[in-house]
């Protein structure tokens, strides 16, 4: 086993836990902001690849690319919202449905073919896997990095304003929220659009990093997405308190899960294998809170008898 | 100040647990009312303030507050006339979010939320003036989150969250039987303060039938799904809790059967 090899990979890790991280800041904000979990996030974050492949292959500029990338996830997100507050449907089979007909929809975009390849050398894309491990202000760690402070103090003021707060509470409590006035199926909506933007567009993102759009790259991607948001809450849940500390615990929880499968892959794991892993893994972490929370009433009952004995 | 004209509601229509909720209910409540409310399990108290919040539609009749039909309004609309005080504690506020946040989300009821920051420096003021009103010393914890407090804290912030901006009317649906005695008397105390000091319109559903007495210019009795006893100031202060049962079975020809009701 050679450490420098592992070494070597880093910089790519790292740069695509950043951009997932991106994606896992969307899964936050329907999954712990909302109370919702949304499964459209599978088809949004290629229909996000899809839609900025095919725009740069046109000619399109590549920041514009990912802000198309970005309206269409908001699109994604409110078709799901509207099968979940309109008609009904539980919010998981919600996701579920949007996701299958963006299969179709996302092979539609690309012309019919499965995979749109974006070479870095002929588009001047905004983050290239080329670029990984330069040191240059191309490398994509830097441009990651920027990009994700920029949307997390976006996100952080956007939740602080009148309209914010209401999604927070109707994610806290519909009940409370909608006798304060709150129009909750107009906040879930919102916020699934929000958060289905997010992810098209880090779908944008690594459709430029990896050099080609695949209609099955967000294949699993909710759970390395839920991966994400848990290991920034076990990790840093202690750090960060406030809601732009939690969103940064989110990208770096990104970035540790794309370490320790890099580190897992050097071990000499099949690659075959990481999705099996990858939900053990978020399986794991998943139980961790709700095994400490037994634990500890364990303990608690313990004392109680000693007291009163 | 509150109109019901004949509303009536079935639950699970055509269904095995089918159970009409209301039937044929009519109430009229002049404003500056407080309105005591007591019926056996299943007369349809809580449905009577749910369908006037706007929880579910009714089947027939029609809604009025302040002269206005909201028989169709959806619930978040008619949110702007009503402030409303529930049972459990837990359902009043939103537990991760801080004290300050819950009152600022209360404060905009009725209004169009905008960009703006949600909380104005200004406000904090008032708030931290109301919240030492309550006497609970939530004055010094505005920004701990509501989760932290005990039920009794989240029931007297909702009282206040209910009354920030001024209801036509104030729905209170047993807001004090998840408490112990003393901290329900303390939070029965404050309504009675609230009530008192902005004139409010109130419908307090309670099952201690000494409270129902001892409070409000007006005590109704319900019995499957409608009011079949309707008290009035002057009567109130004259009876005690044995007329009042006697009454409630005279008028229903049955026993007042509440498993949770309270004598003294």
């Amino acid at each position: 086993m050679d450490i420098l090899k592992l070494l070597n990979a880093m910089p790519g890790a790292v740069s695509q836990g950043l951009i997932w991280g991106i994606m896992a800041i969307g899964v936050y904000i329907t999954y712990r902001v909302l109370d919702v979990a949304d499964l459209t996030v599978d088809g949004s974050i290629a229909t996000g690849g899809a839609v900025a492949a095919m725009l740069i292959l046109n000619g399109c500029n590549v920041y514009l690319a990912l802000l198309a990338a970005f309206a269409v996830g908001l699109l994604c997100g409110f078709v799901t919202g509207i099968f979940h507050t309109a008609m009904g449907i539980p919010a998981i089979l919600a996701g579920i449905l949007t996701q299958l007909a963006l299969y179709s929809i996302n092979l539609r975009i690309m012309g019919g073919k499965a995979n749109t390849a974006i070479s870095a050398n002929k588009y001047d894309l905004v983050v290239s896997l080329r670029d990984a491990r330069s040191l240059s202000l191309n490398n994509p760690i830097i441009i990651l990095v920027i990009f994700t402070a920029v949307l997390i103090v976006a996100l952080y003021m956007f939740f602080g304003t009148e309209y914010g707060s209401a999604l927070r509470a109707t994610g806290a409590n519909t009940q409370m929220a909608r006798a304060q006035g709150i129009n909750t199926n107009h906040g879930k909506v919102v916020g699934l659009m929000l958060s289905n933007g997010l992810v098209a567009l880090a779908g944008a993102l690594l459709a430029q990093y990896q050099g080609f759009a695949d209609v099955s790259m967000g294949r699993g991607a909710i759970v390395i997405g839920l991966a994400a948001v848990i290991i920034g809450e076990v990790v840093f849940g202690k750090v960060f308190k406030a809601f732009g500390g939690k969103l940064t615990a989110v990208s770096i929880g990104a970035v540790i899960y794309y370490i320790v499968m890099q580190v897992v892959l050097w071990l000499g794991l099949n690659t075959n294998d990481l999705k099996m892993l990858t939900a053990l893994i978020v399986a794991l972490f998943l139980a961790i809170p709700y095994w400490k929370g037994k634990l500890y009433s364990v303990r608690a009952g313990r004392k109680e008898v000693k007291k009163h004995a | 100040m509150l109109e019901l004209r004949g509303i009536s509601k079935t639950f699970n229509p055509g269904t095995i647990t089918e159970k009409r909720a209301l039937s044929d209910l009519s109430l009229h409540l002049n404003p500056g009312d407080f309105v005591t409310v007591i019926g056996g399990n299943g007369a349809g108290k809580s449905t009577m303030l749910n369908a006037v919040a706007g929880v579910f539609n009714v089947d027939a009749g029609s809604i009025l507050i302040d002269g206005v039909n909201v028989t169709r309004l959806p619930e978040h609309k008619r949110a702007a006339m009503l402030g409303r005080v529930f049972q459990d504690p837990m359902i009043g506020t939103a537990a991760t979010m801080n004290i300050e946040e819950n009152l600022a989300l209360a404060y905009r009821r009725g209004q169009r939320r905008t960009l703006r920051w949600g909380i104005k420096p200004k406000e904090r003021e008032e708030y931290r003036d109301l919240l030492a009103m309550l006497g609970l010393g939530l004055e010094d914890r505005m920004t701990s989150k509501v989760g932290l407090l005990s039920g009794g804290q989240r029931q007297a912030l909702t009282l206040l969250m209910a009354t920030l901006k001024q209801p036509k009317l104030l729905l209170l649906d047993e807001h004090t039987a998840a408490l112990d005695p003393k901290t329900a008397a303390n939070v029965l105390g404050l309504t009675q303060k609230i009530i008192a000091e902005n004139h409010l319109t109130a419908l307090m559903i309670t099952h201690n039938m000494k409270d129902a007495l001892q409070y409000g210019n007006r005590t109704i009795m319900m019995h499957e799904g409608t009011v079949i006893l309707d008290i009035d100031a002057e009567t109130k202060k004259s009876i005690g809790i044995e007329d009042l049962l006697a009454m409630f079975e005279k008028a229903s020809g049955k026993e007042l059967a509440n498993d949770r009701m309270l004598l003294g």
